[in-house]
């Protein structure tokens, strides 16, 4: 197997330039809320919402700059599958949540 | 199977007429892509389960008085860090630099196991402290989540040993290229994963 | 050194025990000293074993669940048996932790080691062949992914002769399964053997559905894709999706037992429903992976023996699609009565009737293909009618039980049970028995016998009904699931008739092994010559029967939906290529064979306590997976000439015909 031939796969994938621009937005999307959560600049819901946002962004992020998933119309199955697995992991962790709340709401769990 | 099998040497000056086998290295990453997916939800299964189960703390400690954010800020920038590396050995290999590639794979793995002494440092710190796994709900919930995160960078990092023998031994190979590309895509993915465990367990815990 | 295991493990003064141990002794060395008397061994390791080769695993995955539908079925008379005694004060001849375990075994065995494997098997077996392909993404994984599967049934199977199995309900639900309650070694059977015959399952998902993403034939678009694709496809997306869920929550319950952890326990802040959610969010899901292939199947046998295409084609992919996805939004009915309340026990119960729709749609699609067609009653056609009709039955007691209100009277009662037996066995057995009715000639090259394949569709049909309606009465009696005796005398009769039913469907099974034996004797008088013996419609037709190792000399160019049909009607279908090429072929290899086996050892070392084993087992399996990567030479060039060869001899035989 040739070292030569640029295995017509790697390609696409980036470069210093947006591996860095990745790395300078993580840093910065981890420090905020880390400093939100340290100070108590903001009331506790403010707080939750704001750290929950900046994960998601933060996620966003690093998919497009270190995973390259945005990027050309080749990897339409990865992203494909990508939505589905969403999908399934919301239906998963929401429907679990609502159903274990209900419970114990119903059960008087705590009280 | 009644056929003589000619050597691999032979097979592979056979050239590329062979369109039928498609693309190996592509074939490869998309599957290990497609696990990575499976992955996800095993992580949040028990993303799920730990969510149920934060507060039920038992009468034992709170994550109020447990988690001490600064130190958990480091391992997110070394485990942010090693992510980053691991990048540049994908762009080096891209380039054929086979030193290159060794030198920034070599990094990412250093990094990677300083976050797992951190996180061994953490836990024994914890269990010290009274608050083991056994000690409530909400404790086993945290330890076998961030501790299901660490030995998939234990792992990562055993694989990145192993990889940078074959690298070294056999170079850049068609076999190789695709096990790095693997491997990087495990590791972002394993950073990705923090970056929820960071949020969701340690910011969440100390609010 | 040897942990919990002692000398006290094995139950020697049980009689029942001792006699099927001595029985699967006797018939094992038989086997072994036949191998070894007609000199067989080589040929075994080389071409089997260690075979990479996705029909060759296809048919050892089969052999396997038909070895455990015995096992599984036997459990199922010992309880019909039981149930039929023990009326009115008898105790009948099992006592309740013999009973226990004997249920939670058949239901373990039937969904895990009888179901998922021989639908790995056919999928194994026709997928590679329905899409053009040479082999699968992944062969050596596929390999593994077997031997990993065959560790769990060792697993199972070992526990029948040292120390226990679960007697927990196939589910083990906690805190019963907790340390607490079950203190020996029969959870942990049922933990280790599920996890790593699961762990074997996933990478089969991930395999087929890297296969039928990326190794289709030229032309072959999503949509031209032959049905048993499609249905495999959507069940092996499910697989990996789903399976991750169980993984993490049969973990979870271990750390429990092993590590004195607090997920599902009374106390310390465990929370069992937790268990419960967790794994029925994974169990909803297994029944769609279960019988979507089944309804793959069922197309494609219909459009072969009508001799038209499938009715309404691309409504039946977007049917299973919906399924796909709504199977995942449903799984709260298996526990409406838990307590949940009234909007979230409404929206399950709700997605639940939504999703007989889409099922409603694909009966409509096999009933209009069969409408003006000429249908052929072949042994898949009498399969299939009796699916048609049973599942259609199972169905509307399905929709009923996803009444919330309902299902509070009828949770956990016979009801459910005769329920689940009605689209599992209705659906998912007669589905797969269809299957290797159908593709039989292709792996073997002879057609099985119709008189006997005819005898035993009735039995199963019949004895079904026999079996399984006492069981809905029962159900609306009152009667509850799992019951070792009762003092009901109302209850008597009904079971009685159900023990009968069983007893039919042993004569089933019976018809259907004495039908391999006999069509294995006549094999000369029914061999298929053309390798197309039904006049059939996809890819695996073109080739020869039984089919090359390399399954295609040329990689076919599909343009139409029945790509082979389109062939037969252009009339280019039994057109010599010009040439021949070399192939490209995966080698064997013995790597899957033996992390299967140490991972088996594994296994039994975490069950027993013997942690030396268990670690010795785990550096084992480590080393033989880094030892396989670095093993480059793992592909090889069939020559053109040795393909050549084979294939003349199949143009001979279609010119004799002709």
């Amino acid at each position: 197997m040739s070292n030569q031939h640029q295995s017509q796969e790697s390609h696409e994938h980036g470069s210093v330039k947006s591996y860095t621009t990745g790395l300078i937005l993580s840093i910065i999307l981890t420090v905020i809320p880390f400093g939100l959560v340290m100070t108590g600049t903001l009331s506790a819901t403010a707080t939750l919402a704001v750290i929950m946002i900046m994960a998601v962004v933060q996620i966003v992020v690093q998919v497009v700059y270190f995973l390259h998933l945005s990027e050309g119309s080749g990897p339409r199955w990865n992203m494909i599958s990508l939505w589905f697995t969403i999908l399934i992991v919301a239906i998963v962790v929401v429907g679990s949540l609502w159903i274990m709340f209900h419970l114990n709401h119903n059960l008087m769990v705590g009280m | 199977m009644s056929t003589q099998s000619m050597t691999n040497q032979d097979a592979h000056a056979h050239g590329h007429e062979h369109h039928e086998h498609h693309d190996p290295v592509a074939t490869k990453v998309f599957g290990f892509w497609i696990y990575i997916m499976s992955d996800c939800v095993l992580f949040a299964t028990i993303f799920a389960t730990y969510a149920v189960l934060a507060t039920n703390y038992a009468g034992g400690p709170t994550s109020h008085e447990l988690f001490e954010l600064p130190f958990v800020l480091v391992e997110t920038f070394v485990l942010l860090a090693s992510s980053f590396m691991i990048g540049l050995a994908t762009l080096a290999m891209n380039k054929g630099n086979k030193q290159g590639t060794m030198l920034w794979l070599a990094l990412t793995l250093v990094l990677g196991a300083v976050f797992v002494a951190l996180e061994i440092y953490e836990f024994h710190h914890f269990i010290s402290e009274g608050a083991g796994p056994q000690r409530s709900a909400f404790l086993s919930s945290f330890f076998t989540l961030v501790g299901t995160h660490g030995l998939h960078v234990t792992s990562g990092v055993i694989w990145a040993i192993i990889l940078l023998i074959q690298i070294a031994t056999k170079g850049l190979t068609d076999m190789n290229r695709s096990r790095l590309m693997c491997l990087s895509l495990f590791w972002h993915f394993l950073h990705i994963i923090w970056i929820c465990v960071f949020t969701i367990v340690y910011l969440v815990g100390a609010i | 050194m040897f942990g919990k295991l002692s000398i006290e493990a094995i139950p020697y003064h049980e009689p029942i025990v001792m006699i099927a141990l001595g029985g699967a002794a006797l018939i094992g060395l038989a086997i072994a000293a036949a191998i070894t008397y007609y000199k067989k061994w080589g040929y075994l390791w080389k071409e089997w074993i260690t075979s990479v080769d996705h029909k060759r695993l296809g048919v050892m995955y089969i052999i396997v669940a038909i070895i455990m539908l015995l096992r599984g079925f036997s459990d199922a008379i010992m309880m019909r048996a039981q149930q039929a005694i023990a009326s009115g004060g008898a105790e009948g001849y099992l006592p309740p932790e013999h009973y226990d375990q004997i249920f939670t075994a058949h239901g373990v065995i039937m969904i895990f080691f009888m179901a998922m494997p021989f639908m790995v098997g056919l999928i194994n077996i026709v997928v590679p062949l329905q899409i053009g392909a040479r082999d699968v993404a992944f062969p050596f994984l596929n390999s593994l992914s077997f031997w990993l599967t065959v560790s769990g049934v060792i697993l199972v199977n070992v526990s029948l002769g040292v120390g226990e199995f679960a007697a927990t309900g196939w589910l083990a639900y906690p805190p019963l399964s907790d340390i607490q309650y079950s203190p020996g070694v029969g959870v942990d059977y049922w933990i280790w053997s599920l996890q790593i015959s699961g762990i074997g399952t996933l990478l089969t998902g991930v395999n087929f559905f890297v296969t039928i993403l990326k190794m289709r034939a030229p032309g072959m678009t999503m949509m031209k894709m032959p049905m048993f694709t499609w249905t495999s496809l959507c069940s092996v997306v499910l697989i990996i999706a789903a399976f991750p869920i169980l993984t993490v929550t049969i973990a979870l319950l271990t750390l429990d037992r092993y590590l004195g952890t607090h997920f599902f326990t009374n106390d310390m802040g465990g929370n069992q429903m937790m268990y419960v959610n967790l794994i029925w969010a994974w169990g909803h899901p297994e029944v769609y992976i279960l019988v979507l292939p089944a309804f793959g199947i069922f197309a494609e046998v219909v459009a072969t023996y009508c001799k038209k295409r499938l009715f309404g084609y691309t409504s039946m992919v977007y049917a299973t699609v919906a399924i796909t996805i709504l199977s995942f939004l449903v799984w709260l009915h298996h526990f409406f009565t838990m307590g949940a309340g009234a909007n979230v026990n409404s929206f399950f119960g709700i997605a639940t009737m939504i999703i007989a729709i889409p099922t409603g749609v694909k009966i409509f699609n096999w009933l209009f293909t069969m409408y003006e067609g000429r249908v052929q009653f072949t042994v898949p056609m009498a399969w299939t009618i009796g699916f048609l009709i049973t599942f259609t039955i199972g169905g509307m007691t399905g929709v009923l039980l996803a009444v919330p209100g309902a299902d509070y009277v009828l949770h956990n009662s016979l009801f459910l049970i005769a329920h689940f037996h009605n689209v599992i066995i209705g659906g998912v057995v007669f589905g797969y028995l269809a299957g290797f009715t159908y593709w039989f000639p292709k792996v073997f090259g002879f057609k099985l016998n119709e008189k006997l394949g005819k005898a035993s569709a009735w039995c199963w049909i019949v004895g079904f009904f026999v079996a399984f309606m006492p069981l809905y009465a029962l159900g609306f009696m009152g009667m509850t699931r799992r019951l070792n005796s009762y003092d009901n005398p109302d209850w008597h009769f009904p079971l009685i008739v159900a023990a009968v039913g069983a007893a039919i469907i042993a004569c089933g099974i019976a018809c259907q092994l004495l039908q391999v034996v006999v069509s294995i004797k006549d094999r000369h008088k029914n061999i298929d010559e053309t390798g197309d013996p039904w006049g059939g419609r996809t890819l695996e037709w073109s080739i020869p029967s039984p089919a090359p190792f390399y399954n295609f000399a040329h990689t076919p160019v599909v343009e139409e939906r029945d790509a082979f049909w389109h062939m037969k009607e252009k009339g280019i279908s039994e057109q010599k290529p010009a040439e021949y090429q070399d192939i490209h072929m995966p080698k064997n290899t013995s790597a899957g064979f033996f992390i299967g086996i140490i991972a088996a050892v594994f296994g039994f070392g975490l069950i027993w306590h013997m942690w030396w084993l268990a670690i010795a087992a785990g550096v084992g399996i480590f080393v033989t997976m880094v030892l396989r990567t670095f093993n480059d030479d793992i592909d090889y060039y069939v020559p053109a000439a040795e393909v050549e060869r084979i294939e003349s001899q199949r143009y001979q035989k279609l010119s004799n015909q002709a």
